[in-house]
């Protein structure tokens, strides 16, 4: 199977603009479709919108709204690596799940003293996803299996492999098994809290890995490799760029921040793996957060805000008569509208520059 | 050679049947005006060609006639009547169809299959294949080609699939034949059984037009010729009326260059140096099998051959992109097990076959593409060199006349021509060894091709060793300075360029053998390219 | 002289790839003494198992035959599941198959907008269709099924009818008229016997409790062959995903092709998810998919984009899972029965010197003759799992002779310059 390429936005600021511009768009553009659905199904849209505005902009929310945007940033990013590539990691789910569950279980095999204890964990957290990444890495480059269908049945195969090991090997019981999970982290394991109870510090290390990732991959040698690997993989290969480390490599950092995805929660909230303390559905949602923030770090930060701002309204919204699920219907019908309003005008907007610059010049610009 | 009827003036109207008459056509493109005031007149069961340069408008034209576009103005007047074709399908209702210059088939269908998709017989929905098959063949037959309808295209060579895009036409009742550049990639013998079969239909009454730019062929073929520069018709003649440097000076309204003479000697060192290189191939004949040859510093190695023939193969196999067995030298330096990247680090440059697909990004800026392949030049540590990159980039530019509003704009905004001169010159600006050239000049115009001949022998006065893959004889011919032909994956001659005229090179090119004492001159057939 | 045995096999190769494995089956069978590896319960269980996944990767196939991937099956059946269910709670089975069958080819709709108008990558498309089909239906199910008895936000009151089953006469003692007629098949199964035994079972589990949908979705095969490959309409869209620019050329028009081929795809997708609502189960719940639009695909490709294929690849991956499900005791056996295979393949891989093969193929006759000796019972957490690692071990050793049509995957433009 192909894929078409994704667009990258070129160095320019006008284009950079333009893909803003077009975002927003695209965002109201969904808002008023969503509002549509709403009324056909029989709900006042207005109040929704203004019972999610209500909820969202308090400020202990907006607290909320932080700490569920670092691990759609964290996800997101590693979504992105790969998409620079125009490889499609849509195993961000597997990785994430299964690196949570070895740091997990390996952090209360340690004692270390505290700082050292956390990094520890988050290094055995990015070698896992890593690990769960190689999987496909391999198979792409080896065998030549596109990695779409290989990381979606890794995906499932992580599902059934974590369950195994965790009802056999890593489960704590002494807790009465009602709350079921691994041994909890002792206290020098745990993230230090940047805001009491509300906001842990991994928000500033996902912002940290943001940042890393768009030094890399905008501005180093490497990151240039990868993008023209993504651009054009045949000028790449003929320019000496090895195509299959490129893809190896890629995997391997895609599936390393991805192994930091639910960090947020193991060394944060329930301080261990559980399947009722480990959220799922993160990896999905960085999917949509990559594509809604056109794999650019501040896109990624801003939709990732976005996201982390409407989910946090989504208990009061079922209070209030909405149905939480419409927040995620929002935010499905919001990525597909912008992917689409992008497309559309980065197709005219290179049209037009094709045609100005044509001009000035005074010669065709296509062949006849 | 000798033509049916002819014409004594090319001006003769009056009662005359026309089979295609275009009137004032003009054509606009954003940014371009692809034709303007064009007249033709196609008499009914004539062979008529239209000459001119890439970016003349030759094919814009040609599509307007087919339906592919809608003229801005002008009128189309088929057999006598006024059409207004809005699609393909008008075109083909009224008796007109296209043969492309890029074979338009489905690789994985069948022979059958191409033929008929868009005119098939059904019987209420279902495809009544017995009565497609049965047509089918009579039309082959009639042309005089014999091909397995059950075959998939993809197992096709390029002679035969030409053969099928005819009968595709035929197939449709079509008998005005519209052929873009169709013997682009034929060789001399092949382009010789072309023409036999487009007279065979011309004497059962169908109108042929065709594209070229090859002037020899078009003299030899055709009972009229129409001459266009720059988007409109400039003078139609008769082939008996005019030679063929009259008819180059029509078309590019100037002088053509004159070849440069060889100043320096060839050197001893050799640059390139490739023994028994063949591909591994799983299962099937190896594209190359035992190619050995050497490149010495200061000279043109020209390989000559049909497109398909193991030329791409080569050149990936010398890059390293592909495994083989053999040894490769660059510089004296058995580069055998060697990566691309240490290939192209020990001196070599690679102008690829394609510029889209293998040479450019084209959504990136130019300097970014410019820095393609030379990353660790312009990198501090591991960050890259911005400003050192631009300006890399801007001497490039400026070297090699790239007209563009400035290095930041996307590859995409820039003419084709302009596109290649990017390509080369970023190829040349790192100083090689040894540059491979693959279709240099492809689908640019002659000026421009001038000056990037130019460009190549200069590098090659200069001491760099030259390895020139082109399909394209002229290009060879003006370049080299040893010849060899590759047929089949394998290197069938070698001739000095002066033992080379086309049709030698045909007969190696298609696997024959000439000895050079016994040459005989075929009666059909182009003359020898004296004036290079 | 080895060359000459595996010539003459492949001559009459169609026997050869039913006699072979069948006969091995039987061995391994009698060795063990394992019945349920061929027994009708299996059997049965593994069509009932097979035929979403049939349908799914039917999905994809006339998906990628008009040109367009379909990442977004699951999601189409997701909302075939839903529909299916609301439709059976509300008028009945046959009723919710029709419904299913509708919301997964709006899914389709939805896909080809995006992906034929737009032109945005398929892939991102089908993806974001999975999210939204699968928080959609659980904003549909809070809206409708919350406070109906026997609903609410995770599945549907239960179904009104159900589709009826029926046993095929003669074969497996099926009514006919009233007459209960001969159990042949069943006969033979009983027996027990070398290869009739099992012809038997087999023949019993396809013949026996048969739901008209699963005979539905098995003829719907057949038709899906003769549409694409003898009528005007298949080969136009076929050629919309081979050469989308030639065809346009000839005056197809490949834009409305394709938004045919993805509502069929979508229609067969949403069927999917209909059987899994009506006729495996008697409501909707959420998360009744459960992958199957992806090894729906993975089934696509195993099949080599053919109808056939598919059909094969569904009812592999149907019998694993049905031999997990009930005959779980036989997995060693099935072990054995793998292990001894891909010696046999490694032998004729060897014969044709294809390398590759004859390693892969090598570690699966260790792997498996290891899990056949040491492993007594596989744990529920891991047999999950089966068939995705199967679509794995597939997808990384079956990679030669699989051709997809050629411009799948590739947005198209009318007029593009190409």
């Amino acid at each position: 199977m192909k894929s078409g390429s994704l667009r990258n936005a070129f160095s320019g600021a006008r284009s950079s603009l333009v893909a803003l511009g077009s975002s927003i768009g695209g965002i109201f553009i969904a808002l008023i479709i969503c509002a549509g659905l709403l009324l056909i199904t029989g709900k006042d849209p207005l109040r929704a919108y203004s019972k999610i505005l209500e909820t969202g902009l308090d400020g202990q929310k907006l607290l909320e709204m932080l700490k569920r945007a670092t691990p759609l940033m964290l996800s997101a990013t590693a979504v992105a690596v790969g998409f620079k590539l125009n490889l499609f990691n849509i195993g961000v789910e597997g990785q994430y799940l299964f690196a949570a569950l070895i740091a997990a279980e390996m952090g209360t095999h340690v004692s270390l003293p505290a700082p050292v204890h956390v990094a520890f964990i988050l290094l055995v957290a990015m070698v896992a996803g890593a690990a769960w990444a190689s999987i496909a890495a391999l198979l792409k480059v080896v065998r030549g299996v596109n990695e779409v269908i290989s990381t979606i049945m890794l995906n499932f195969i992580a599902l059934s492999f974590i369950q195994w090991l965790f009802e056999n090997f890593f489960r704590d019981d002494s807790d009465g098994g009602l709350n079921v999970k691994t041994t909890v982290l002792a206290r020098s394991a745990r993230m230090p809290d940047l805001v009491a109870g509300r906001l842990n510090a991994m928000f500033l290390v996902a912002l940290l890995v943001v940042a890393v990732y768009w030094v890399v991959i905008f501005k180093s040698r490497f990151g240039f490799q990868l993008r023209a690997s993504g651009l054009n993989p045949n000028a790449a290969r003929t320019s000496g760029i090895p195509a299959k480390r490129m893809a190896v490599t890629a995997l391997l950092i895609s599936g390393s921040i991805a192994g930091l995805v639910a960090m947020p929660y193991v060394l944060g909230e329930a301080f261990a793996y559980g399947p009722n303390a480990t959220p799922t559905q993160l990896g999905f949602a960085g999917i949509a957060v990559a594509l809604l923030g056109r794999n650019h770090p501040v896109g990624i930060i801003g939709a990732a805000l976005l996201f982390g701002f409407l989910d946090s309204t989504s208990a009061e919204l079922q209070l209030s008569g909405v149905p939480s699920s419409i927040v995620k219907v929002i935010q499905a019908i919001i990525v597909l509208t912008v992917v689409i309003v992008n497309e559309a005008s980065m197709r005219m907007f290179n049209k037009r520059t094709a045609e100005r610059t044509a001009a000035k010049l005074k010669t065709a610009s296509f062949p006849i | 050679m000798t033509l049916g009827n002819k014409l004594n003036s090319a001006d003769a109207m009056g009662s005359k049947s026309w089979a295609v008459e275009l009137r004032g056509i003009s054509k606009r493109f954003p940014g371009v005006i692809a034709n303007h005031d064009v007249e033709l007149s196609v008499e009914r069961a004539s062979i008529h060609a239209i000459v001119g340069e890439n970016g003349a408008g030759k094919s814009t034209l040609m599509k307007i006639l087919y339906g592919l576009h809608q003229p801005d103005e002008g009128t189309i007047t088929v057999n006598g009547v006024e059409h207004r074709f809005r699609s393909p399908g008008d075109a083909i209702a009224s008796g007109i169809g296209m043969v492309h210059q890029h074979f338009m088939l489905a690789d994985n269908l069948t022979v059958l299959e191409n033929i008929i998709l868009g005119f098939e017989p059904t019987r209420r929905g279902v495809l009544a294949l017995g009565e497609a098959r049965r047509s089918v063949s009579k039309i082959a037959a009639s042309v005089g080609t014999n091909i397995d309808l059950d075959l998939k295209v993809s197992e096709l060579g390029v002679g035969q699939r030409q053969r099928v895009e005819i009968l595709k036409v035929l197939y449709r009742g079509a008998n005005i034949l519209i052929l873009d550049e169709p013997t682009a990639v034929l060789v001399p013998q092949e382009v010789d059984e072309l023409f036999i079969n487009l007279r065979q239909l011309v004497t059962q009454g169908a109108t042929v037009l065709f594209i070229s730019h090859k002037l020899d062929e078009v003299l030899a073929v055709s009972d009229r010729i129409t001459v266009m520069r720059h988007g409109t018709t400039v003078a139609t003649v008769v082939p008996s009326e005019v030679d063929r440097l009259t008819l180059a000076e029509l078309m590019v309204g100037s002088d053509l260059p004159a070849p440069t003479a060889r100043v320096i000697a060839i050197g001893k060192n050799e640059r390139l140096v490739v023994r028994d290189l063949t591909l591994i191939v799983e299962g099937k004949k190896s594209p190359v099998q035992n190619v050995s040859f050497a490149v010495y510093e200061g000279e043109i190695v020209g390989i000559a051959g049909v497109e398909g023939n193991g030329q791409f193969e080569l050149c990936a196999a010398i890059l390293g992109l592909e495994k083989s067995t053999g040894v490769v030298e660059v510089c004296g330096r058995d580069m055998t097990h060697s990566s691309t990247r240490e290939r192209l680090d020990a001196g070599i440059a690679y102008i690829p076959f394609d510029r889209h697909r293998e040479g450019l990004m084209l959504n990136s800026s130019l300097w970014e593409n410019a820095l393609l392949g030379r990353e660790e030049r312009f990198s501090h540590a591991l960050l890259i060199n911005r400003s050192a990159a631009k300006q890399a980039c801007r001497e490039i530019i400026e070297r090699f006349d790239v007209m563009t509003p400035s290095e930041t704009v996307p590859a995409f905004v820039l003419s084709g021509g302009n596109q290649q001169k990017l390509v080369v010159g970023r190829s040349l600006s790192v100083g090689p060894s040894v540059l491979i050239a693959a279709h240099p000049t492809r689908g640019i115009d002659v000026g421009a091709q001038a000056a990037i001949w130019d460009e190549i022998r200069i590098a090659r006065d200069n001491g760099m060793a030259v390895l020139l893959v082109s399909a394209d004889l002229e290009e060879i011919l003006a370049l080299s300075d040893r010849i060899l032909i590759i047929f089949d994956g394998r290197i069938s001659a070698e001739l000095a360029p002066e033992d080379a005229d086309p049709q030698i090179l045909g007969t190696f090119m298609t696997g024959g053998r000439v000895s050079l004492l016994t040459m005989v001159k075929p009666a059909v057939g182009v003359s020898a390219a004296q004036d290079l | 002289m080895m060359l000459r045995i595996v010539a003459l096999f492949a001559k009459y190769r169609f026997a050869v790839l039913v006699i072979v494995p069948l006969s091995l089956m039987s061995g391994v069978r009698l060795w063990t003494g394992q019945d349920p590896l061929t027994s009708s319960d299996t059997v049965g269980s593994a069509l009932r198992l097979a035929v979403p996944i049939l349908l799914a990767g039917m999905a994809g196939l006339w998906a990628e035959r008009c040109g367009v991937l379909n990442i977004g099956i699951e999601g189409m059946m997701i909302l075939g599941t839903w529909f299916g269910g609301w439709g059976a709670w509300q008028f009945g089975a046959w009723a919710g198959l029709a419904f299913a069958v509708v919301g997964g080819m709006l899914g389709g709709l939805i896909h080809a907008v995006a992906t034929v108008r737009f032109n945005i990558d398929q892939v991102i498309s089908g993806v974001v269709l999975n999210l939204f089909a699968f928080f959609g239906v659980r904003y549909l199910s809070d809206l409708v099924f919350v406070g109906q008895q026997g609903g609410g936000v995770s599945q549907s009151p239960p179904q009104r009818s159900v589709i009826s089953r029926v046993d095929v006469p003669f074969l497996s003692g099926g009514q006919v008229g009233g007459w209960k007629s001969p159990n042949i098949l069943g006969w033979l199964e009983q027996r027990r016997w070398f290869l009739l035994g099992d012809i038997g079972g087999i023949g019993r589990g396809l013949t026996s409790n048969l739901s008209w949908a699963s005979v539905i979705a098995v003829t719907l095969v057949p038709i899906s062959a003769w549409i694409l490959w003898r009528t005007r309409l298949g080969l136009r869209l076929r050629s919309s995903g081979e050469s989308p620019h030639t065809a346009e050329s000839l005056g197809v028009n490949v834009i409305r092709l394709r938004y045919f081929g993805l509502v069929v795809s979508g229609g067969f997708a949403g069927l999917a998810g209909g059987t899994l609502a009506i006729v495996a189960s008697s409501y909707y719940r959420q998360g009744q998919t459960a992958g199957r639009g992806f090894i729906g695909l993975a089934t696509m490709i195993f099949g080599n984009w053919r109808p056939s294929g598919v059909l094969a690849g569904a009812m592999l991956f149907g019998y694993a899972e049905g031999v997990k499900l009930v005959a779980a005791k036989s997995i060693p056996a099935l072990f054995l029965f793998i292990s001894i295979a891909a010696l046999l393949l490694v032998i004729v891989a060897g014969v044709r010197k294809k390398r590759v093969r004859m390693l892969s193929l090598l570690t699966i006759f260790v792997l498996s003759g290891m899990a056949y000796l040491t492993v007594k019972t596989v744990p529920e957490s891991l047999t999950q799992s089966v068939p995705y690692v199967v679509t794995l071990i597939i997808l990384a050793t079956t990679n030669q002779k699989l051709r997809a049509p050629a411009m799948a995957g590739v947005p198209y433009r009318r007029g593009d310059p190409h």
